[in-house]
């Protein structure tokens, strides 16, 4: 028997009811050239036992971050995880329904949530936070379209600096809700169509900007200040945004309890200042207390939200990163204010090594002023053939600039380096790209 | 000075050509207990049936409709400390914003308290 609970009648009047004429309409969207046109070329089936042996020899052909040294980041950032943090976001407390509507069965979702929000909002230096969002991009996206809510403006600023793929998903957005973006390099135009501006902290390069002057200049025309945060570690050394004077702060907490992950899923940051509480989306845990007194945690404020408020709630997120967050509020927990103080210097440190080492090289140039875990070098050669010569040595060296913004320098080369880098990995990478340049 | 409802559950209570507007006893019954409003800026211009604020209980956010047309020229910044003078005292201290009415034939449309206590009679 087959578990298909669409006939082709109720196929057709679902179609009908929508007013289009076959299922492939609906993805009119996606480029033609990425839609599949005929069915996947899959064996018809297999064992148990020859599916696992087919996978295993498939995973064989993938390098793991973990086998060698590593220097990847571009808004994604292999730290070691402790193993008690896997183990226990499996507890059976944490195992309630992930919407935590019914208060009375959640308590243990209800509680960490409430403990993530007060977590985020004391790295953001922030008021409220909410429960999470899908992920640094989608967090981002919503703060621009809160700032085009509370100032009824609808233009936002981005720095070039933003990471290229959050830029994306704001022209994404922008294209079907209704707001413009627009770029700027070395300063934003602030006029009176302006809702916010967008600036990256670190930036997408690496480089730390004081961002004291923009948020008074913003703030004297009514201009929300937005920062992204796609390394949140660097909050354990830096200035907090909030002290800097953002008005929303978003950011990636994939660093913080989630692995890699292949690129997802990973956990959205989202806070901002207590006046602007009511159009920030997504769910708020609030702490109360029942009829005999006793502690416990709700859902609030969620008439904003789209289960009741329908088309005018203020986002179309009804749900959050549940399980990241609880990793992310777990690992950080472990570390504790002062652990995460010195797992940022023990970063920066590491990259701060690596940063000297390679600026010794002939014909290598460090192209940042500040950097926390990252920075963009300069190669005699261009980094995509680095990079592929470094990967045939075992070693992944870092992201050709060029490889996310196709115009950019082609010999800008990003290195990040975190605490799971080892000497003999910083040496192997000093030595090789020495030997790579010296050989030219 | 006269009172008119709409279909909306929002009360006007007009004096020369200043209208005042709140929502009637019944709605904020209904809402239950308000915790935030969000009040029109002053000067904006509205039609009737517009939307020209925002009224969220804990249990429901609604709109409130401009039962006629005209601008802002009040706004009750109490509710702002105190929403929840809309429950205790919806038709006096819990009104929301005074408008100078622009057209006064649109009041026709409203109903006298009689129908509306018909209407409520009806809809339950």
């Amino acid at each position: 028997m087959r578990y298909l609970a669409h006939t082709a009648a109720s196929r057709k009047a679902l179609l009908d009811s929508i007013g289009i004429s076959s299922v492939d309409e609906l993805f009119v969207d996606v480029p033609a050239q990425a839609r599949l046109t005929k069915l996947l070329d899959l064996p018809l089936h297999q064992n148990e036992w020859e599916v696992e042996r087919a996978f295993q020899s498939l995973a064989a052909n993938t390098r793991q971050a973990g086998a060698g040294p590593f220097f990847i980041g571009a808004g994604a950032y292999r730290h070691h995880i402790p193993a008690a943090v896997d183990h226990l976001i499996q507890r059976g407390e944490f195992l309630t329904s992930y919407t935590p509507y019914q208060p009375e069965i959640s308590q243990g979702t209800l509680q960490y949530l409430f403990e993530f929000q007060t977590q985020v909002a004391l790295l953001a230096g922030m008021e409220v936070a909410n429960a999470s969002m899908y992920d640094g991009a989608t967090a981002t996206v919503e703060a621009v379209m809160m700032a085009n809510r509370v100032t009824g403006r609808r233009k936002a600023l981005l720095s070039n600096n933003v990471h290229p793929h959050y830029q994306g998903v704001i022209q994404t957005y922008a294209r079907f809700c209704g707001f413009s973006e627009e770029k700027w390099e070395e300063t934003p135009l602030l006029d009176d169509q302006v809702s916010c501006v967008v600036v990256q902290y670190p930036n997408f390069y690496g480089e730390i900007e004081d961002f004291r002057n923009l948020a008074a200049n913003c703030q004297s025309k009514g201009i929300l200040l937005i920062v992204v945060v796609t390394e949140i570690i660097a909050l354990g050394l830096l200035m907090s945004p909030g002290e800097m004077g953002a008005d929303i702060v978003v950011a990636e907490g994939q660093s913080l309890g989630c692995g890699l992950n292949f690129g997802g899923p990973t956990v959205g940051l989202f806070a901002t200042r207590e006046k602007y509480m009511r159009q920030m989306p997504g769910r708020v845990v609030g702490q109360t207390v029942d009829c005999d007194g006793k502690r416990g945690w709700v859902l609030t404020l969620s008439a904003r939200e789209q289960h009741i408020r329908r088309e005018k709630a203020t986002s179309n997120i009804c749900t959050n990163s549940g399980l990241c967050a609880l990793a992310f509020t777990i690992h950080l927990t472990l570390l504790g204010e002062v652990g995460l103080q010195r797992l940022a210097k023990l970063n920066h440190q590491k990259a701060m090594v690596l940063a000297t080492e390679l600026s010794k090289i002939s014909g290598v140039k460090l192209l940042n002023k500040t950097f926390f875990n990252e920075f963009t070098i300069q190669l005699p050669i261009p980094a995509e053939t680095a990079v592929n010569e470094l990967a045939q040595q075992g070693i992944l060296g870092g992201v050709p600039v060029s490889r996310l913004l196709p115009n950019h320098r082609p010999n800008d080369l990003l290195i990040a380096v975190t605490e799971t880098v080892t000497e003999i990995d910083l040496q192997r990478l000093i030595l090789t790209l020495d030997t790579m340049c010296k050989g030219l | 000075m006269m009172m008119k409802y709409t279909d909306q559950h929002e009360w006007i209570r007009i004096e020369g050509d200043t209208g005042t507007i709140g929502i009637t006893e019944y709605a904020a019954h209904q809402l239950g207990d308000v915790v935030f409003t969000e009040l029109p800026s002053l000067g904006k211009v509205m039609a009737q049936g517009s939307e020209a604020a925002v009224v969220e209980s804990v249990k429901a956010a609604s709109e409130i409709y401009a039962p006629v047309s005209g601008e802002v020229i009040e706004i009750n910044k109490a509710l702002e400390g105190q929403p929840d003078l809309i429950n205790t005292d919806p038709v006096g201290a819990g009104w929301f914003f005074k408008i100078k009415i622009s057209n006064f034939a649109e009041l026709d449309k409203l109903m006298e308290e009689s129908a509306y206590e018909a209407f409520i009679g009806t809809s339950h």
